[in-house]
Parts: structure tokens; C-alpha cells; sequence
């Protein structure tokens, strides 16, 4: 057992360890989409500040900075400045519970490659990521505009619509791996079908994946189901009054989002940071990152893919998509599963 | 450890529910009641109830009081307008409250036993929740599973525009 | 350690705020958010003595309380809506089409 002191070392420092990563993963994951949807529209993308646009990013965050902060003179002044606050600190709060690999030991210290290893981790990214509608809602309704108005409202209305068929497509990996805790669920997804198969959920629940998918895309508010900033209707939604660090720390939450949908969805479903160890001990304790890593890329690289092909949804294709097709779909694959679960045991 | 986190977080919720009551827009007694439920979450939590904790937050902090949000962004709700009460309400009614709770507080602290509860003093894993929800209390879940869809109809039909107002164009 | 009183007296002075809400408040949805503060204070004295009896029945009887909340609250706000509809206000007051 740990002291106390030497517990809140550690945790300090991973937390430290992992904003940092975060913020320069969410950091590039915007210069990839640039670079990838440019490429899809037959452009370069950034390509003048550094190789390959690489320091693009480091450009932006100065420029946010350093831009004047308008704050026009009709807004709800207390929730307007709160509200990107509150989007940004949901976004960034739920990599604490999102274990990135398995224990490791440095200088005789055994430790965990996780901020909190909590056995009920899954209830806390959902209850985190539901918080996070409130920066949205309040932006809309405090910027005191007709666009951002409609826009939180949409927004609000959409996160809670798609987050019952989101909870109820986990729920399906719940009952095969029967645990909450994140680390648990991927241990359960060691080992083959038959020899070849790796043991992921996928294989089992791929209805289930693809209702996750779909309900996360709206729950982010990403393309096809950006309605709430659909910029042809509503010039930009939400953040329409927003400028500077706080439209910044908008666009941080938002692909925040994006990178915690991805690492619950390789840990759920393509079982984590399961994959071949070889060579020496140093690369066996880096290769299970590096794998959990590569998902997480795989799935920001669709999530942009899909931004550069499918065209937006109307609003009410979108509220009849969630509450018609998806959540039937998930309650079916729900009940199938328990069945099956139920003969087999 | 566990006494003074017990009053941050008791403290935090009665701030919340006193800035409930004082606050005039009804988006700040949404936000204040938000407030609450995240600080009683953690209340639980020091009990040892992590489960309710969790849904607490899930259920209560992101589900209801989002609803109550949107209604309140929906239906553009301003500032209250205030009505007059009774005097004899306000010269009687805080010392007779102050005094009432005041007697409740000193009952509970003489008489309810000199048991103290350590931190995390009942876990409540969704495990066991889970299995005494599924076996012992069975024939409730199942009536509270048709409350809710009772609750939904009716919502529906509530809120839904009526066909004279012209809600529907096709 | 922390005393049960300190836990119950906590729920009270929630319940008390919802109650003093519920009648002062003359905004209706700020009277349903009194009556889920009520609910939230109640829910607390319950996971209190579920601790204190060491009896899970306690929390399990919360998640009752929490699922018949949120219907309420999906029926209340519906209500409300239709209220505005046709009166077009939100003050209790104002809705008294019964009253002689």
C-alpha cells in the first residue's frame, strides 16, 4: 500500500502527463482533419508553417490568444463566460478514468497507466460526457441571439436524445463482460475465437458498434449530425458570439469529445490495448500504448472520413433517426444479447 | 478527513439550495439546483454509495435538470414577477421556521443514537444493487418500468401541438 | 466519522429550502425544481440510514426515488408547456381561470 503523499504524487503527475497528451493529441487531431479533408477536396491542407503545416497548430493557439476577446454588450454576462469554461472541463475530465495500457513499474513503483482506477469508470464517462451539454445549452441561451439560441437548443435536445441509445448500446458489452470497471472490460476481451479471432466485442455486438458510433457522432455534434452548428442556417450555432480563447476552449471541448468517444470505443468494442507484444521489455511495455494509440487514430481518421463525405442531416431526419431506428435497434440487440447470454450460462 | 469534506460538500449544497430560493431568474435556480445534485453526488459518494452517485449525476444533474433547462430556454422564461405575501406569514413564519428546524436539529443530534458512519461506510456496488433490483425487488422495478411508460404517453400528449394550432403543416 | 444526525440534518435543511421554495416561488418551473430539491434532500436521509442500518434496501429505494423523479419532471414540464400555451405566462398567479 501506498502513503498518502506518495498516492498524490503519482496521481499529480500522471494527471499532468495525460492533459498534456490530451491537449497536444486534440491539438493535432485538428491539424489532421485539415490535412485529411483538404487532401479529400484536392487541396494541401496547412503546408506553411513548418513541414507538412506540422506547427500549423502552435499558430493557432497563438493567434487565439493573442486575438482581442469581444464580448458583446447584450449577453448574460455571468453564464457567458462560463459556459466554454464548463464545456472545456467536462471534455478534459473524463481521460481520468481511461486506462491506456496495463500497469507498469518505474523505479520500483507499481503503477497503473490511469489517472483513478474506478471500478464503476464507464458510469463516470457517461455521467461526465451528459454533464458536458450544459457548456453547449448555456452558451446558446447566455449569448442572448437568435442563432446561438436555436443552436443550444438543438444541441441540448440532440445530446439528449442520442445519449439513451448510446448508454443502451453499452449496456450489450456490460452484459458480456459484466463489469463497469474500463480495465476489467478489456481484460475480458483477451485471448481468440477459435484460435484466429481476437476476442473483441466487436465481433458479438457489431449492432451495438454501429449504434455507438452513430449516437457519438451526435453526441460530439460532428458531421453528419452537426445540426447545432450548422453553419449554412445558423452561421455557427452555439459559439456564434464567442471569440478568441473562448470560442478556443469550444473547439478544444469538441475534439476533446472526439478523442474520449475514440478511447471508449476501443475499449469497449476493439479491445483496447490488446494487440502483439514482442522484442525487448522496454518496447513490450510501450507496444500495448502504441496499439490502444493507433485505435484511437483509426477511429479520428473515420470520424474526419465521414466529415468528408456525407452531407448533413435535416433536423428532423435527425430526431427520427435517433428515436426511431436507433433506440428500437439497441433495445432489440439489447434483448438478443441477454438471451443469448441467459441460454449460454 | 471525512468530517471536512462532509461539510464542503454540505456546505457547497445548502449554498446551492439558499441561491435557489434568492435568485430571481429561473436559469440560475436551474444552475444553483445543478450544483446540489453534484455536491450531494459526492455526499453519496463519502457514504460509500458509489452506484447512486453515479446515477445521480446520470440521472438527476444530466437528464432531468437539462429538461428543465431546455424547457426554460424554450419557453424564454424571464424574470420572476414578484407577488405580494401576507405579513403575518413573514413576522410569524421565519422566527416560527428558525425556531421549528432549530428544535428538529436538536431532537436528531440528543436522539438519534451515538452512531457515527466512517467513510464509505456501505458500499454499494452495481453488482449487489443490481442483483437485489433484479430478485427482491422485482414486482416494483416492473411497476416503475410501466410508470415511466405511462409518464412518456402521457408527455407525448401534453406536449404535443394541439391540431387547431396548426403545430402540424402536413 | 460523521455522525447520522449531521447527514439527516443536512436533508432537512435541503428539504426545508425546497418546501420554503415551493411557496415562495411563484414561478412555476422553479416550483417543480423546490419539488426535486425536496426529493434530492429525502434521497440523502436514505442513503444515510441505509449506512447506518447496513441495509442496501436503502440505496436501491434512491433509484426509485430517482426514476419516478424524472417522470414526474418529463409529465411537469410537459404540463407546463401546455400551460404556456394557452396562457402564455409562467406565473402561478396568473393561472387561475377556476377561481371564482
Amino acid at each position: 500500500m501506498l502513503s498518502i503523499e506518495s498516492f498524490v504524487a503519482i496521481s499529480l503527475i500522471k494527471t499532468v502527463i495525460a492533459l498534456f497528451v490530451l491537449l497536444t493529441a486534440v491539438a493535432y487531431t485538428v491539424w489532421l482533419e485539415r490535412k485529411v479533408v483538404g487532401h479529400m477536396q484536392n487541396r494541401w491542407g496547412p503546408t506553411r508553417v513548418g513541414p507538412f503545416g506540422l506547427l500549423q497548430p502552435l499558430a493557432d493557439g497563438v493567434k487565439f490568444m493573442f486575438k482581442e476577446d469581444l464580448i458583446p454588450p447584450h449577453v448574460y454576462k455571468p453564464l457567458y463566460m462560463a459556459a466554454p469554461m464548463l464545456a472545456v472541463v467536462f471534455a478534459l475530465t473524463s481521460i481520468a478514468v481511461i486506462p491506456v495500457g496495463n500497469s507498469i513499474s518505474i523505479g520500483g513503483i507499481q503503477t497503473s497507466l490511469q489517472i483513478a482506477d474506478v471500478n464503476i469508470g464507464l458510469l463516470i464517462i457517461l455521467g461526465v460526457t451528459s454533464l458536458g451539454v450544459y457548456g453547449v445549452a448555456l452558451a446558446g441561451w447566455s449569448s442572448n441571439s437568435k442563432y446561438s439560441l436555436l443552436g443550444g437548443l438543438r444541441a441540448s435536445a440532440q445530446m439528449v436524445s442520442y445519449e439513451i441509445a448510446l448508454g443502451l448500446s453499452l449496456v450489450g458489452v456490460l452484459i458480456l463482460s459484466g463489469s463497469l470497471s474500463l480495465r476489467e472490460i478489456v481484460d475480458a476481451q483477451s485471448g481468440t475465437y477459435w484460435g484466429v479471432l481476437p476476442r473483441w466485442n466487436i465481433f458479438p455486438q457489431f449492432i451495438a458498434f454501429f449504434i455507438y458510433l452513430m449516437a457519438a457522432y451526435a453526441e460530439t455534434n460532428r458531421i453528419p449530425f452537426d445540426l447545432p452548428e450548422a453553419e449554412t442556417e445558423l452561421v455557427a450555432g452555439y459559439h456564434t458570439e464567442y471569440s478568441a480563447m473562448k470560442f478556443a476552449m469550444f473547439f478544444m471541448a469538441e475534439y476533446a469529445n472526439m478523442i474520449t468517444v475514440a478511447c471508449v470505443a476501443s475499449l469497449l468494442f476493439l479491445g483496447g490495448w490488446h494487440g502483439p507484444r514482442f522484442g525487448p521489455p522496454l518496447l513490450q511495455a510501450i507496444l500495448p500504448v502504441f496499439w490502444f494509440a493507433l485505435r484511437i487514430f483509426g477511429f479520428l481518421f473515420v470520424y474526419i472520413w465521414i466529415r468528408g463525405t456525407l452531407p448533413r442531416f435535416r433536423y428532423d431526419q435527425l430526431m427520427a433517426f435517433g428515436w426511431k431506428f436507433l433506440l428500437p435497434l439497441a433495445i432489440a440487440n439489447l434483448v438478443v444479447t441477454a438471451l443469448v447470454v441467459a441460454i449460454q450460462s | 478527513m471525512h468530517l471536512i469534506l462532509f461539510l464542503a460538500f454540505g456546505a457547497v449544497c445548502v449554498a446551492g439550495a439558499v441561491n435557489l430560493l434568492v435568485q430571481k431568474h429561473p436559469i440560475n435556480s436551474a444552475l444553483s439546483l445543478v450544483v446540489v445534485m453534484g455536491s450531494l453526488a459526492a455526499e453519496y459518494l463519502l457514504l460509500g454509495a458509489e452506484f447512486v452517485a453515479a446515477v445521480q449525476v446520470i440521472v438527476y444533474a444530466g437528464a432531468v435538470m437539462v429538461l428543465f433547462v431546455f424547457v426554460i430556454m424554450l419557453l424564454n422564461a424571464g424574470e420572476e414577477e414578484e407577488t405580494k405575501g401576507s405579513r403575518v406569514a413573514m413576522i410569524f413564519g421565519i422566527p416560527g421556521m428558525l425556531v421549528g428546524s432549530l428544535l428538529i436539529a436538536w431532537v436528531l443530534i440528543e436522539h438519534s443514537g451515538n452512531k457515527s458512519l466512517a467513510a464509505g461506510a456501505l458500499p454499494g456496488p452495481p453488482k449487489t444493487i443490481g442483483w437485489l433490483l433484479f430478485h427482491d425487488y422485482l414486482l416494483p422495478f416492473e411497476v416503475t418500468s410501466v410508470l415511466v411508460l405511462i409518464a412518456i404517453m402521457g408527455a407525448v400528449v401534453l406536449a404535443a401541438a394541439p391540431a387547431s394550432a396548426g403545430g402540424r403543416k402536413d | 466519522m460523521v455522525p447520522v444526525s449531521y447527514y439527516l440534518i443536512l436533508s432537512g435543511i435541503l428539504f426545508a429550502c425546497g418546501v420554503t421554495g415551493f411557496l415562495i416561488k411563484r414561478n412555476i418551473i422553479t416550483i417543480f425544481m423546490s419539488i426535486e430539491l425536496m426529493l434530492n434532500g429525502v434521497n440523502l436521509s436514505f442513503v444515510a440510514f441505509a449506512a447506518e442500518w447496513k441495509a442496501l434496501s436503502g440505496q436501491v429505494f434512491v433509484f426509485f426515488v430517482m426514476v419516478v423523479a424524472a417522470a414526474e419532471a418529463a409529465v411537469g414540464l410537459a404540463i407546463i408547456i401546455a400551460v404556456y400555451r394557452t396562457r402564455e405566462t409562467l406565473n402561478v398567479d396568473q393561472v387561475n381561470l377556476l377561481k371564482l
